[in-house]
């Protein structure tokens, strides 16, 4: 009997190892984003910089650049709602670009039978894996040529269809897959009752799949709002800077000078999307294994 | 499916008026769109590459093969690159493609609670989502010497700090490393933590009934399963990890740094030339091999994984 005792309270304490042992590899590596992420917060209500993650004298006036004008050092801007306007346009710019095009090509995939059908689908996946960034220079000279660049406003457009178009291959897949789950009887009834099928595309099926649709919106969206890199290597003018250019521009220069500035515009910048994230998680944990693809 | 097929047939037959050309008029879009923004940018890199373009991105002048002849025998920092992107690939890609995979099967099999799996998914996912410039950003203080915790961590443990993590090597590679690696390994994850869930679990409990341990399980059912899965994400991770420079870039500040820093690679290196210092043939010509890696790539996915199995990581349902 003393033997099974033994055993069994040996066994119990292996179990407890191991499992500290699986909980150790999952989440030792995360403190450093979890710390990251928490002294954003802090930092951003903190008078100094903060060495940890304990406020040194806590303000608001981090948050002054809401209504009054932004100073990083040298470099001085009135009012922060023009870059926010900029940023909002490009999200936009590129929800608008990406979404309607998806979604007549993600249907055509699913309804249609049409020469080129399977072949397109493989351009999709290719299209899918190929890594769009390699193609920056050669963009550049199509926008030149476009007269999409340099235009202030209208580089920002461009931006925002280079985006867009790295992006409709994904976005036309994961609609495909929406249509792909509706029966083809709805799409025949309606058919039957009179409907063309351009009214059957916009009447019947649009509003079935209206959740994919508005999932690869707000996806699209908080792609343009999170864009840099082509943002960055097309945007010169400071007048039309989104968020994150404009971010990335005062933290070359001026990092040491007011962290807790920084930190307060860039918990601004980031709030929609950590609000989108924490409304639809499990939505995102599905999506971002398409949408993040791309390392 | 018969009838699925037979009612696309049907269609066109039935709508004489648009007839065979309504679902080109539904993807003429779309297809405007791949031209412009994906197979007109790959021919004018590959003809960009034979042809000097300096200052002006739209004045060419087809020189042949002068910039190759240039990367190989006359550019040190060609070299450099390559082999600061075979470091970097290769130890991201341990990550991205291994470490995830313990992470996956940690999480999956281990962890009983849903709720704290998903968690625990979630805050894996926190890199990748965060903007590059607030990740950055984040990072910055992370890693600065006075106010950052690293550096007080490491002293505390007795560790070598730096301090200047950016520009002193090895520890900017090994930051560099860090960097990409957190924002890479969700991505194993979560197409791992699938393939696990979908395995039936009455393997687990037979396999535990014959006495294996929870090692041997691992070793003997989970992995052997996800040997195409491991391949896929190690084959895909390694294509990204090629063409990817906005971490680095947005980290390390202009293209300047990052190669002062020992982290320039290969895709940063064709990106600084052309945007940097308006060399634009040049930085096409070091683009092309980047851009031929990504085809081949491609075409071995197809031949290795065929079609259907590469649509599987595309499927989303809501």
């Amino acid at each position: 009997m003393g033997e099974v005792k033994y055993s069994v309270r040996k066994a119990k304490i292996m179990a407890l190892l191991k499992m500290a042992f699986v909980y150790a590899v999952l989440l030792v590596p995360l403190v450093p984003v979890l710390m990251m992420v928490a002294w954003l917060f802090v930092q951003s209500i903190s008078a100094g910089p903060t060495m940890g993650l304990i406020p040194r004298g806590i303000t608001l006036k981090n948050f002054r650049f809401l209504w009054s004008e932004i100073r990083f050092g040298l470099s001085k801007y009135p009012t922060i709602w023009p870059i926010v306007m900029n940023s909002l346009i490009l999200a936009l710019g590129v929800t608008a670009f990406e979404v309607p095009v998806a979604a007549l090509t993600g249907y055509a995939l699913s309804r249609m039978e049409f020469r080129g059908r399977v072949a397109l689908m493989k351009l999709i996946i290719a299209l899918h894996a190929f890594p769009g960034v390699i193609l920056l220079i050669a963009l550049f000279y199509i926008l030149n040529r476009l007269g999409l660049y340099g235009k202030g406003l209208l580089t920002l457009i461009g931006v925002a269809l280079v985006k867009a178009g790295l992006g409709v291959p994904m976005d036309t897949w994961i609609l495909k897959g929406f249509f792909d789950g509706i029966p083809w009887e709805l799409e025949w009834a309606a058919m039957i009752d009179g409907c063309s099928r351009f009214q059957t595309w916009r009447k019947v099926l649009l509003p079935i799949i209206a959740p994919g649709i508005s999932a690869v919106a707000i996806f699209a969206f908080m792609n343009g709002w999170g864009e840099f890199l082509i943002a960055y290597t097309y945007i010169k003018r400071k007048e039309f800077y989104p968020l994150s250019v404009f971010l990335y521009s005062v933290i070359g220069e001026f990092v040491f000078v007011d962290w807790g500035l920084l930190a307060a515009v860039a918990l601004f910048y980031i709030l929609p999307i950590l609000l989108f994230y924490a409304l639809s998680q499990r939505t995102l944990l599905k999506l971002q294994l398409v949408g993040g693809i791309k390392g | 499916m018969e009838i699925r097929s037979f009612l696309r047939k049907l269609r066109p037959r039935r709508m004489p008026r648009l007839g065979r050309a309504l679902p080109y008029i539904y993807i003429a879009p779309f297809l405007a769109y791949i031209l412009i923004t994906w197979i007109a940018p790959v021919a004018i890199t590959i003809y960009m590459a034979f042809t000097e373009c300096r200052w002006t991105v739209t004045r060419m002048r087809f020189i042949g093969l002068e910039n190759f002849i240039r990367i190989f025998t006359r550019d040190i920092y060609a070299v450099d690159a390559i082999y600061v992107t075979a470091i970097y690939v290769s130890s991201v890609l341990v990550i991205n493609a291994f470490f995830s995979l313990i992470l996956a099967i940690f999480v999956t099999y281990f962890v009983g609670n849903e709720t704290i799996a998903s968690a625990i998914r979630l805050a894996w996912l926190i890199p990748r989502i965060t903007p590059a410039v607030i990740y950055a950003l984040m990072w910055r203080w992370f890693i600065d010497p006075r106010i950052g915790p690293l550096n007080a961590m490491l002293k505390a443990l007795g560790l070598p700090a730096p301090s200047d993590w950016l520009l002193t090597l090895p520890y900017s590679r090994l930051l560099m490393i860090a960097v990409n690696g957190y924002v890479g390994a969700s991505f194993g994850m979560i197409i791992y933590s699938a393939a696990v869930v979908s395995i039936p679990k009455d393997l687990f409990y037979a396999a535990k009934v014959d006495g294996a341990s929870d090692f041997q399980i691992c070793r003997h059912i989970i992995l052997p399963l996800l040997k195409w899965h491991i391949f896929f994400v190690t084959s895909w991770q390694a294509l990204s990890l090629l063409s990817s420079y906005e971490h680095i870039l947005a980290l390390w500040a202009g293209a300047g740094t990052a190669r002062a820093a020992g982290v320039e690679v290969w895709a940063l290196y064709a990106y600084s030339k052309a945007f940097y210092t308006s060399d634009y043939g040049y930085g096409a010509a070091l683009s092309v091999f980047l851009v031929a890696i990504g085809i081949i790539f491609i075409l071995f996915f197809f031949k290795v994984f065929g079609f259907e199995r590469m649509m599987q990581p595309s499927r989303v349902e809501v």
